[in-house]
């Protein structure tokens, strides 16, 4: 039986004395580049740089550097290991990693969990982690064997010499470990893979349904308190003055105490603290933003998408080309800030001591999370220890560059002198920042006389993510932020004249990377327009794309696929539409088709959603099928629901009450149409997301003949008059 | 409610959670999910929203569905509460085995609340239709969007428990 666990850091070393016999194997392994080279070295001799240990009871454990957020690394990442150390998953156990350069991304140099990759840039290393494991425990046992290790296999958890000898692992560990580290090892070709590729049963599963798996709300370590934070109505405000004396005597309550970041209330318990929080009379500075609105937001960039921005892209002259076209259209589309809205609302416990300080929670940002915890302790990072459990959904949300829900938890526990978990109401987590920006675009199109696009002109405006974080070097070039124009600069569109232009206002409103980060616009904008240029140039939405991918085959492929699977052409039921989209983000191609009715009254029923995608080689198709529908699933919120506005400097949504999400009854038939591939692998948490708004987008134009251009879809604009 | 404790402005309960007796110290306002999971150490029920809205925090009192973070403590005496812990003895009712089954849970952190609505579905209904199943179960929110999983996987709960794979 496979089991998946999480233990703290003192369990993990406990754990390797206690085993002893136990086969612990360090991991400096020839890498990528240099710069991935130089991360994964420790600085020092004392850090466990490991991701394989195995027990003298055969129980292989894997530890796994990437935040099990419901993606399913926590069997993937252990499926590129055992494909090579030859096991069984039904023998492997996981623990989180510790904070460890051992445990760097081997592209971003930091432990952070994102951007769609931890399948793609595990894929070398892990495989080639089991492999140096599995040669080691070969070499041990031809030495005891005293024979050539040429003559020894390994097959299901144990190494077998020519003769018929066997010893598992479990039971040669302990000399394994001994053994030298292999300079260089063989991966296997992909025709003898038996683990990759194959549908695996996530290892997951039965902790997550029977109430054992352990979530950072769930943590509780001894003499712990709880505590809660009344932060300020308006982002960038200040408490001036409070009173606490009716907060103070709720029973339970220990502590009302201001912090920078608001006033915390501690208690007992969560009800008492809740209570108390409520029974808070502060006084607040409302600062600079205590005027902003998202209609006047709106206006402004209006106003700003009239006029030339950063460029981002230029090909040709596409004003020329767009004064001689035959025909031209122009749009103008906007999105409103989004919220992650993870089920699991924000909280992170800390134990502060004068030398160290221990951190429990689920996060994506392990790096980044310890510095900045560090910084508001007093403390240097290696005093600072962070367990990763279980994610109750991060979508980005828990890699905040700024750590803020860990710093607000450091803020409060430097007050109090016991352990606290510092939790977040769902208003708090609804309120909190941090939002996907808000997008507004103007794009121009022409056609030559045949109905060929000519000319593309595409202003973007919104706020950066990346400037003023710790990213702005790497990835904001010229003043643009490459994920404000991510999916907008490089369409895959033949077309001879292009331009992507960006303005990125600075506006008092925190943002940060919202599943699928500028995909998450751009896909629905560049996509709507393409049908509305195809609909100008009187040609079918999928043919024409399909005519300007001659270049594209892996898009050209998932765009067959997917209109080939949903039938394409083919008659649906009186009132429904069908619209096409196809986007390539995080290294995948993926074309959705989905089916559509709109109620008299203007409701948007999804009826069904085909889905193809290319996401190269394909190490667990049960994963990818999945995160195609749970990709869906969140972009439809968003295009149905999804809205956080702003008025008088305050969020006007509170909870799933005014930012609703799909339910039960408004999710369609999801149907995956994986494209067998050869390449490396590519994202799948994040593009199952961008397609679904201009597909669904399209649908609706298909069934009524009006075109959205703003989300969320409004009933009052769909209505039959 | 109770005499007061030594806890100054806490009164006692007696709950009975998973075929247990428990005697507990809360406000009496206190929502049961918070004495469920801070006082009886009983994590698998999650807190979501505190408003009842998205069914995280979904127990069966008296063999019906209810969002603990809605009941206060103090309606709860002499009734009998199942959490996601108590279901059975290993943690495979038909519902989790299909739920296993069907590879339904991503984050994982709404389905003990999915699960329960799910048991209490097929204990009133126990061969749902679709539409049965999208009434009863789409107050259950799930941000990883599991739902056609959800649905799958009741169906092949009702079918096993009718063959007989009801404990």
């Amino acid at each position: 039986m496979s089991q998946v666990i999480n233990v703290s850091r003192r369990d993990f070393l406990k754990t390797g004395v206690a085993v002893g016999g136990g086969l612990i194997l360090g991991c400096s392994l020839p890498l990528g580049d240099a710069a991935s080279q130089s991360a994964t070295q420790p600085a020092t001799g004392t850090a466990i740089n490991a991701f394989v240990r195995i027990g003298t009871d055969d129980v292989v454990t894997i530890i796994v550097n990437h935040s099990e957020m419901g993606q399913g690394v926590y069997t993937s990442m252990p499926m590129l290991v055992a494909e090579e150390l030859e096991i069984n998953l039904s023998k492997v156990r996981v623990e989180a990693a510790p904070v460890d350069p051992a445990y760097n991304h081997t592209a971003f140099g930091i432990q952070v969990t994102g951007g769609s990759t931890s399948v793609a840039s595990e894929w070398e290393r892990l495989r080639t982690v089991g492999a140096s494991a599995r040669e080691m425990l070969i070499a041990a046992a031809a030495d005891s064997w005293k024979v050539d290790k040429a003559t020894c296999r390994a097959e299901n958890g144990a190494v077998i010499h020519s003769s018929g000898k066997r010893v598992t692992y479990g039971q040669i560990a302990d000399k394994a470990a001994k053994m030298p580290v292999p300079k260089e090892v063989a991966l296997k070709d992909p025709s003898q893979f038996k683990t990759i590729g194959k549908p695996m049963k996530r290892l997951d599963t039965p902790e997550k349904t029977n109430g054992k798996g352990i979530f950072g709300i769930d943590v509780k370590v001894p003499d712990m308190l709880v505590a809660l934070v009344a932060r300020p109505p308006v982002f960038g405000g200040k408490v001036k003055s409070f009173k606490a004396d009716r907060a103070k005597a709720v029973p339970g309550v220990k502590q009302v105490v201001q912090i920078p970041a608001g006033v915390a209330v501690v208690a007992t318990g969560f009800w008492p603290a809740k209570v108390a929080r409520d029974a808070l009379e502060i006084e607040w500075d409302d600062g600079p933003n205590a005027n902003l609105s998202s209609e006047t937001l709106l206006e402004q960039y209006a106003k700003l998408a009239k006029t030339l921005g950063k460029v981002a892209r230029k090909d040709g002259d596409p004003q020329r080309a767009l004064t001689r076209a035959a025909k031209t259209i122009e749009a103008e589309f906007a999105v409103p800030f989004l919220a992650h809205a993870t089920m699991e609302p924000l909280n992170c416990v800390v134990d502060l001591r004068s030398d160290r300080c221990e951190i429990w929670t689920g996060t994506q940002f392990q790096t980044v999370d310890r510095m900045e915890a560090a910084k508001v302790a007093g403390l240097r990072p290696e005093q600072v220890e962070i367990h990763t459990t279980l994610l109750g959904g991060g979508f980005g949300r828990r890699a905040n560059p700024h750590s803020d829900f860990v710093v607000l938890a450091v803020q409060v526990a430097k007050e109090v002198k016991q352990p606290v978990k510092v939790m977040w109401s769902r208003e708090d987590d609804t309120r909190g920042g941090y939002y996907r920006p808000l997008w507004y675009d103007r794009i121009a199109g022409g056609l030559d006389a045949t109905g060929k696009p000519v000319a593309w002109q595409h202003t973007i405006v919104g706020q950066s993510i990346l400037t003023g974080t710790p990213f702005e070097a790497a990835m904001v070039k010229d003043g643009v932020d490459e994920t404000s124009v991510e999916g907008a600069k490089d369409i895959p569109y033949n077309i001879p004249n292009v331009l992507v232009d960006l303005h990125s206002p600075k506006i008092g409103v925190p943002v940060q990377w919202w599943r699928s980060v500028g995909h998450s616009h751009t896909a629905f904008v560049v996509e709507s327009f393409m049908d509305e240029l195809a609909h100008a140039a009187g040609k079918d939405p999928y043919e024409f794309r399909r005519r300007l991918l001659a270049n594209q085959p892996r898009h050209k492929g998932v765009l067959e696929l997917a209109a080939q699977k949903a039938g394409w052409g083919t008659q649906l039921p009186a009132g429904q539409g069908r619209g096409i989209a196809l986007h390539k983000s995080f290294g995948s191609h993926i074309a959705q088709v989905a089916e559509v009715s709109v109620s008299d009254r203007g409701t948007v029923k999804v009826h069904r959603v085909v889905c193809a995608v290319d996401c190269g080689r394909v190490v667990n198709p049960n994963t990818i099928e999945a995160q195609m529908e749970s990709g869906i699933a969140f972009g439809l919120s968003a295009i149905l629901y999804g809205a956080i506005t702003l008025k008088n400097g305050r969020v006007e949504q509170s909870s799933f009450k005014n930012y609703p999400i799909v339910t039960m009854r408004s999710m369609p038939q999801v149907e995956v149409h994986i494209v067998p591939s050869q390449e490396p692998p590519t994202g799948v948490g994040e593009p199952g997301v961008p397609p679904i708004a201009p597909a669904v987008a399209n649908a609706v134009f298909a069934a009524t003949g009006k075109r959205i251009r703003s989300l969320p879809i409004r009933a009052e604009e769909l209505k039959k008059a | 409610m109770k005499e007061k404790t030594g806890r100054e402005g806490f009164s006692t309960f007696t709950l009975n959670v998973n075929r247990k007796d428990y005697k507990v110290a809360a406000l009496p306002d206190t929502p049961l999910l918070w004495v469920i999971r801070e006082d009886l150490g009983l994590t698998g029920t999650k807190f979501g929203c505190g408003l009842t809205v998205c069914g995280a925090c979904t127990v069966l009192v008296d063999g019906d569905p209810v969002r603990s973070c809605g009941s206060s403590v103090s309606e709860m005496e002499g009734k009998e509460i199942i959490t996601i812990e108590g279901l059975t003895p290993d943690g495979m009712h038909p519902v989790q085995k299909a739920w296993i089954e069907d590879e339904v849970p991503q984050c994982g952190y709404c389905h003990s609340g999915q699960i329960m609505s799910a048991v209490a579905l097929l204990a009133e209904n126990p061969n749902p239709t679709d539409a049965d199943i999208d009434e009863m179960m789409s107050d259950n929110l799930c941000r990883c969007g599991t739902y056609q999983r959800i649905r799958r996987a009741i169906r092949r709960a009702a079918k096993m428990m009718a063959e007989g794979g009801k404990k």
